[in-house]
């Protein structure tokens, strides 16, 4: 059996969890070198074993007549509800689990490098790396989830390894509040995933993803008729998984968690707020993608709106921040709304499915090349300790390496023929166009900004005159170099891959050909968007503070984030405190607590009373007791007497 | 005859047993206490229980009277007067005392007393020792040995407890 | 037997008795005389024992030993009562038994 032939899988995400519970639970004891070796060693183990199992996969058994199988080499009962019900954990391999296997393990594994030179002499080093090694071995747990519900545990569990990380410094009063801010909100949509959980469950009897997303199956059928306020239930279904999703992949209007959390040290936005976690979304709703296909399109229309808007609203407002890191942020915002665009956009089978394809495709370039960008700006802020682009320039001189590299992935971000980005983009936008014009002006506009800020980012980083270093900035040791140009290799060439050949929506391989007539605008929008920041930025001007001149209210509200987060402050202190939490605390306050504090107060009393009987004095107690014989006796006398 | 001396032994006790606890003189109290136990004991002897009565005139009139007549002694003087009652607590315990004198009294008055009917046996000293050492059926040994115990547990007690430790505090 | 007089005549003196012992005990405050109750309680007692042996059960003796018991009992209590009582006088100076609630606090 093919099955048994991975049954090796299972170790990839256990060696990982193994290498956190020693790191973690040794604590200091271990010395870091040690501690940053085992986390390193065994997510490297898993990368080489992932690499195995895609190349067994995809090229040597995984194609069976035609199609790629859908393979559970591990599957065991793990919580036993009823005879019909029980949630199982297991190993779900397909060909987007795979791909993700390898993205995960892949950037972990240079992340992990990279931190032995990024957090080296930091406090809590060893720290660091066990919580890496938890969050890498959640995000193995989620990607080849066999049914929603581990998927959902795992879910919640890269939540908290987020959380812990984007806290790491929790010395620091904003990281604290940003660790805060990303649980809350994430947390916040995944109440919306856990009933939209509830519903499918309920509905079609199971949480198995064979069945639930089987296209010949009864799951989807079982939602025939059942509707809520006019809409069916299996569209309030993925709607509310899809909010779950969209809060994890820091979706409009739930992505201000997602600027707040470059509070953590940049190794960790890089894996988790850039490559792995942040794609969760993407990744769950690619994971149901036949569901939302075949039984509710009009909660595809969902997704794909959502999509287009945030790499709209992200793509504009990256365009006027100056902390790096957070123009990268939204640049992920960005991106991810791409993403989900194209699943917006997908069809099934054959050639509608390139939307699906290009997706995944997009999910994996974007996650090499956000992660070597994301890996860039730390070698940057290493060398320069700012996370502001004022601070910073002709940086070329400095850091040649982080130079090569950074221009490298803004090339591929930016859709630079040749680069990976090109290709995934270019799949995209031809999925677009051939479903939704309006989505595809939208994406293709997105991509003209897209290469603007990305270069404005690059000028004002590596050109636009010297500034004054405290001491002359200088390239990182060898560890932190190495995942840069391995990313590089990664972001340059992976664009090659023939995606539809492995990856398709019914997994059925097709050919997707070049579109020329997408192409071409595309790149050249993109150069245009190149040229206007190379005019702008390259050598110091006042270009830049004219056109802000000219555009004040834009200037102001891109840079403010258009308001998003006033906005959710009044939602949360003037709707949800005033008017859900402040009847609910009045009530606890008042009438829980009230009466709890009436019985201790009654008790009290009595008590008090009672306590007088209790006086010591022989003489009451004696009389109490002649009282009490004397009614004892009538008492009997009287009902002798009847 | 006997019916004269039972009713004026009944008005001693009763009137004597009054006085004791009405009288604010403490030692008149006891003395008044001891003339009870008397009584009590004279009445034992009327109705031919000669050895219950003289230990009672032994044990109670004897020995505890004189026990408590020097506890008066050592803890008051003889000329103090015990307080007087309040009102309201006396009326209390006297219609107490009255209502439960009346419901005894009724309960004993309403019951049919039934006895076996089989004349007396021999109440000599000799049968009672004997009988308080036996342990065949009929025999009291166990409460015997019993009481032997509890007495010298009392006696020790009551001098650990009466002994004068000298405290350092 | 005593001719002419039965068992509920012996039983209004004890029952007498004993309910004065009891008015006693509640009313008075010293507690030598409020042991001195407790022995009319206790004598009112064992009259009852004794008539009813005498009365009823002649043939038994129960109730005449009972009566001895009783009246061994009633000696030990009375000794280690007035130990007590001594050493209370020698703590607090007097025996009035409102002050003897010094135990519950």
């Amino acid at each position: 059996m093919t099955t048994d032939l991975f049954q090796y899988t299972v170790w990839i995400p256990i060696l990982v969890f193994l290498s956190f519970l020693i790191v973690g639970l040794s604590g200091d004891k271990l010395s870091n070198k040690l501690a940053g070796s085992i986390s390193t060693a065994t997510i490297s183990i898993g990368m080489i074993l992932s690499y195995y199992t895609a190349y067994e996969y995809f090229l040597v058994h995984g194609n069976i007549n035609g199609v790629y199988e859908t393979l559970l080499p591990f599957n065991m009962e793990w919580l036993s509800f009823s005879d019909t019900l029980s949630i199982n954990m297991g190993i779900y391999l397909d060909p987007i689990s795979v791909m993700m296997l390898v993205v995960v393990t892949t950037i972990s594994t240079m992340v992990h490098i990279y931190s032995f030179g990024y957090m080296e002499g930091e406090e809590g080093f060893n720290r660091f790396y066990s919580f890496l090694s938890l969050f890498s071995f959640s995000m193995l747990g989620l990607v080849v989830a066999t049914n929603i519900f581990q998927m959902y545990v795992f879910w919640e569990l890269v939540g908290v390894s987020s959380f812990l990380l984007i806290g790491y410094y929790y010395y620091k009063d904003s990281a604290v509040s940003a660790s805060k801010k990303a649980f809350i909100v994430t947390r916040f949509a995944d109440f919306f995933f856990l009933v939209g959980i509830l519903i499918l469950g309920y509905y079609t009897g199971t949480f198995d993803f064979i069945e639930l997303t089987d296209s010949a199956g009864s799951a989807i059928g079982s939602f025939a008729g059942v509707s809520f306020l006019g809409i069916g239930a299996l569209t309030w279904a993925l709607t509310l998984i899809f909010i779950g999703g969209a809060g994890k992949s820091a979706m409009f209007p739930l992505h201000i968690w997602l600027p707040d959390a470059m509070e953590g040290p940049t190794p960790v936005s890089a894996l988790i707020h850039a490559a792995t976690m942040v794609v969760a979304g993407v990744y769950l709703v690619a994971r149901l993608f036949v569901m939302f296909v075949l039984g509710s399109p009009e909660a595809l229309e969902v997704v794909m709106w959502v999509g287009a808007l945030s790499a709209l609203f992200a793509a504009l407002i990256a365009i006027t921040q100056t902390d790096i890191k957070r123009v990268l942020a939204f640049s992920t915002m960005s991106q991810i709304g791409y993403m989900m665009l194209a699943l917006g956009v997908s069809g099934y089978g054959g050639e509608d499915g390139l939307g699906y394809t290009a997706s995944m495709f997009h999910l994996f370039t974007h996650a090499m090349f956000k992660a070597l960008l994301f890996l860039g700006a730390g070698s940057i802020i290493h060398a320069v300790h700012s996370n502001e682009m004022g601070d910073m320039g002709n940086l070329r001189k400095h850091l040649p390496i982080t130079h090569a590299t950074f221009l490298i992935a803004a090339l591929a971000i930016s859709g630079i023929p040749v680069f990976s980005g090109f290709f995934s983009k270019d799949e995209i936008l031809a999925a677009a166009y051939a479903s939704n014009k309006i989505v595809f002006f939208i994406g293709w506009a997105v991509a003209g900004l897209t290469a603007f800020y990305m270069f404005r980012l690059y000028y004002s980083i590596f050109w636009n005159g010297e500034k004054a270093y405290e001491h002359t900035p200088h390239e990182a040791g060898p560890s932190m170099t190495f995942p840069l140009m391995f990313l590089a290799f990664m972001a340059a060439v992976a664009g090659f891959i023939p995606f539809s050949e492995f990856v398709s929506p019914d997994g059925l391989p097709y050919h997707a050909h070049f579109h020329w007539n997408i192409a071409i605008p595309s790149v050249l929008i993109a150069v245009a968007g190149i040229w206007v920041a190379t005019m702008m930025y390259k050598n110091p001007s006042s270009k830049p503070d004219g056109v802000m001149a000219k555009i004040p209210l834009f200037y102001k509200w891109s840079h403010r984030k258009f308001y998003m987060d006033e906005v959710w402050v009044f939602f949360v202190h003037k709707i949800i405190f005033k008017l859900v939490a402040w009847p609910i605390a009045w009530f606890d306050k008042k009438v829980v607590d009230g009466s709890f504090d009436g019985m201790a107060w009654v008790t009290n009393k009595v008590s008090d009373k009672i306590k007088g009987f209790q006086s010591g004095q022989l003489q009451q107690y004696a009389v109490t007791m002649v009282m009490g014989l004397l009614g004892f006796a009538l008492t009997l006398l009287y009902w002798m007497s009847k | 005859m006997e019916k004269f001396i039972f009713y004026f032994l009944a008005a001693a006790i009763i009137g004597f047993s009054v006085m004791t606890v009405t009288t604010r003189k403490i030692l008149h109290a006891a003395v008044y206490l001891l003339f009870v136990l008397v009584a009590t004991a004279f009445l034992y002897f009327l109705l031919n229980y000669n050895f219950l009565g003289a230990v009672q005139l032994t044990v109670y009139s004897g020995g505890i009277v004189i026990l408590i007549v020097f506890a008066v002694l050592l803890t008051a003087r003889v000329d103090q007067l015990l307080e007087n009652v309040p009102l309201l607590k006396n009326i209390i315990a006297a219609c107490a005392s009255l209502l439960g004198a009346v419901i005894t009294l009724y309960a004993f008055f309403t019951f049919q007393w039934q006895g076996s009917g089989i004349p007396e046996g021999a109440y000599d000293v000799e049968e009672i020792g004997l009988k308080l050492v036996s342990y065949g059926d009929g025999g009291y040994v166990l409460p015997f040995e019993v009481i032997s115990i509890l007495l010298l547990a009392a006696m020790i007690g009551a001098i650990m407890v009466a002994k004068n430790f000298r405290t350092d505090d | 037997m005593i001719e002419g007089i039965g068992v509920n005549d012996f039983l209004v003196v004890s029952t007498i008795m004993f309910f004065v012992g009891v008015y006693g005990f509640v009313v008075r405050k010293n507690l030598i005389t409020m042991l001195m109750s407790v022995e009319l309680i206790l004598n009112a007692a064992n009259i009852n024992f004794v008539v009813f042996n005498k009365y009823l059960f002649p043939d038994m003796m129960q109730g005449y030993m009972f009566s001895l018991f009783v009246i061994g009992i009633a000696a030990a209590e009375a000794a280690v009562a007035i130990a007590i009582i001594l050493n209370v006088y020698r703590n607090l100076k007097n025996i009035n038994v409102e002050h003897l609630d010094t135990m519950k606090h």
